[in-house]
């Protein structure tokens, strides 16, 4: 979709960009990241050819952008920027027009959809159209730019620090409505962020960038397990593991193989089960919800002629199965809980989450390891 | 005050007419020049450091001076005159223009221009509007400089109600003094309440707003 061939950009004595070689996947969301000053700024605005590079050459659907009108290929591109970029004198539905406009759209088109683009990113259309951007929150004006860079739904999107200038809270709420948004529109976007978490949090691929260079381009996943150098390494932090886990979802790493008994049943049954070499058994109520568990020594104490509802721990705290390891880390943490039971979207256990479980998957020393088991 | 305003009502008229028209053309001819030719400078790179140091020269020089200045090649009367409120009236209009132009914050350029905007329609649709505020300030100071330098226009034998002021002082009439005075200082601020209701009428609703 976007191929940046040996691409350099100099400022004078600056090398701002230096020899970048990268290609962006149709539907793909590559972050850029890197410290201040190295030039990710730079390498975006080459793209929509707000800068044109000193050396090398960029290609969009194969074709070299440098024989395109500027105009008109920008306006094929959704551009994002920090909130800065709303115009103050127009409404918020002239705003999100703008594009629109300049291309001629019928009004009715135009005001259709702003509607629709205002009601997607959360915004009440008849409330925000007729404001103007002084009369909105931070976050609401960057909602609003969002919606701007969807207009003439672009296939591309370029997006520097959107979100960048947002408290942490109002960041990660629209965070997680942009993984929506995008799951909906399916865009080819370009991100640059300073924050990486925000990076693992997107990316399919994350490019980390020093001095005008990218220094690795590669999957969140391998940026962690496999910095390629102590440059990455420090960029990353030392809470990787941490944000290793925040990568893998619950139903990923889950352990799968688990049997259920009812309150109702007796310890003989439960005894089987052990027998047969289960060792992950969950007590659920007649509505299917996870209700407790129970211990072996209990099992072995009471007569066969009981009942599970006697000896069951009523506590076991459950995490929804799209959820993180991390999430089901903070779950575990905050109930002081050795496991925890993974719930399905109707509230049924399909699988369990154990300390060893988690331990077990940080010091994987292979990336797909988890996969293949 | 009223009384001789009664009394010589004709030869009033006559002298607030001249005043205002004097006033008038200047600022018209002033807005009609140093706008187009700020927005002008503001997009020809090279003008920019010549039109700021002709500004703020231009601004550094005393009025009276700018009249006697303009004497010598315009002889007498209300060319002179014209001539001395007009250079003094087009640059805060020029100055203000250009450097609201080009004091637009760049984020707010950039992203227009990534937008896909031509240069015209962000000159047009973005750099204006954005500058009527401070275009309109730097009228409404060039109103009222122009106001009050028409006075000076009685030395040129321009006529205005500068006449009145002149005659007072030479003839030791009090009552001929105060009204030129205080008429011209009236006319001062009806202009700038006209000015003021001009901003209101033409800022951008969505500038109104205290950011
Ligand atoms: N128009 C310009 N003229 C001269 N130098 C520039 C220009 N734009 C950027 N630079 C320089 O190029 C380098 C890269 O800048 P760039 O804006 O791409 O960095 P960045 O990675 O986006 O940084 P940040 O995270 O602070 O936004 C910097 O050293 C900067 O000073
Ligand atoms: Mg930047």
């Amino acid at each position: 979709m976007i191929r940046l061939e040996n691409v350099t950009k100099q400022f004078g004595v600056v090398k701002a960009v230096d020899q970048v070689n990268l290609h962006i996947t149709p539907g793909e969301f590559l972050v850029l990241i890197g410290p201040s000053g190295c030039g990710k700024t730079t390498t975006m605005k080459m793209i929509n050819r707000l800068i044109d590079p000193s050396a090398g050459r960029i290609l969009i659907k194969g074709k070299d952008i440098s024989a395109e009108d500027p105009i008109q290929l920008r306006r094929q591109i959704g551009y994002a920027i920090q909130e800065i970029g709303l115009l103050p004198h127009m409404t918020i539905a002239d705003n999100i027009a703008l594009v629109p406009r300049l291309l001629k759209w019928p009004k009715k088109k135009q005001r259709q959809r702003v509607e629709e683009l205002l009601e997607m990113v959360g915004l009440d259309a008849a409330t925000f159209m007729h404001k103007y951007p002084r009369q909105l929150s931070g976050g609401q004006r960057q909602r609003v730019g969002v919606a701007r860079a969807l207009a003439v739904d672009p296939p591309i999107m370029l997006m520097d620090e959107p979100f960048g200038a947002l408290d942490p809270i109002t960041r990660e709420q629209m965070q997680d409505e942009f993984i929506k948004l995008q799951e909906q529109v399916k865009k080819t976007i370009v991100f640059v962020t300073h924050d990486m978490d925000e990076a693992l949090k997107f990316a399919d691929r994350v490019a980390i960038m020093n001095h005008g260079k990218i220094i690795q381009c590669d999957s969140p996943e391998m940026i962690l397990r496999r910095p390629a150098n102590k440059f990455v390494r420090d960029f990353v932090g030392s809470d990787h593991t941490l944000k290793q886990l925040s990568l893998i979802k619950v139903k990923e790493a889950m352990i799968t193989d688990i049997d259920t008994l009812h309150p109702d049943n007796t310890i003989a049954q439960a005894k089987e089960l052990f027998k047969r070499g289960s060792s992950n058994i969950v007590v659920v109520a007649k509505t299917g919800e996870a209700i407790g568990y129970i211990n072996r020594e209990d099992l072995n104490k009471t007569p066969e002629d009981r009942f599970v509802s006697e000896i069951t721990v009523n506590s076991i705290s459950t995490v929804a199965s799209d959820k993180t390891l991390k999430d089901a880390l903070t779950v575990m943490l905050k109930n002081d809980a050795g496991y925890i039971a993974v719930s399905d979207e109707n509230r049924k256990p399909v699988g369990l989450i154990t300390s060893s479980r988690l331990r077990q998957i940080v010091s994987e020393p292979r990336l797909n390891s988890r996969e293949e088991q | 005050m009223l009384q001789y305003i009664l009394t010589h009502q004709a030869e009033f008229m006559v002298l607030l007419r001249q005043h205002v028209i004097l006033t008038c053309s200047a600022i018209g001819l002033a807005t009609s020049i140093g706008i187009p030719l700020a927005i002008l400078a503001s997009r020809i790179p090279f003008l920019e450091r010549p039109v700021l140091l002709l500004g703020n020269l231009g601004q550094t020089i005393p009025s009276l001076v700018i009249l006697a200045l303009c004497i010598p090649f315009l002889g007498i009367g209300f060319a002179p005159s014209l001539a001395a409120l007009f250079l003094r009236a087009i640059l805060p209009i020029l100055m203000n223009t250009f450097t609201g132009i080009k004091n637009v914050e760049h984020g707010i350029i950039e992203a227009a221009r990534g937008m896909g905007m031509t240069e015209n329609q962000i000159l047009w649709k973005v750099q204006i509007p954005l500058t009527v505020p401070v275009m309109i300030a730097g009228l409404r100071t060039a109103v009222v400089q122009a106001v009050s330098l028409a006075t000076l226009a009685a030395f040129a034998g321009g006529g205005s109600l500068g006449d009145l002021i002149q005659q007072g002082i030479m003839m030791v009439d009090q009552e001929r003094l105060m009204t030129g005075a205080v008429s011209t200082a009236a006319l001062a601020l009806l202009a700038d309440f006209i000015i003021g209701l001009l901003q209101q009428w033409l800022t951008p609703q969505g500038l109104k707003i205290s950011a």
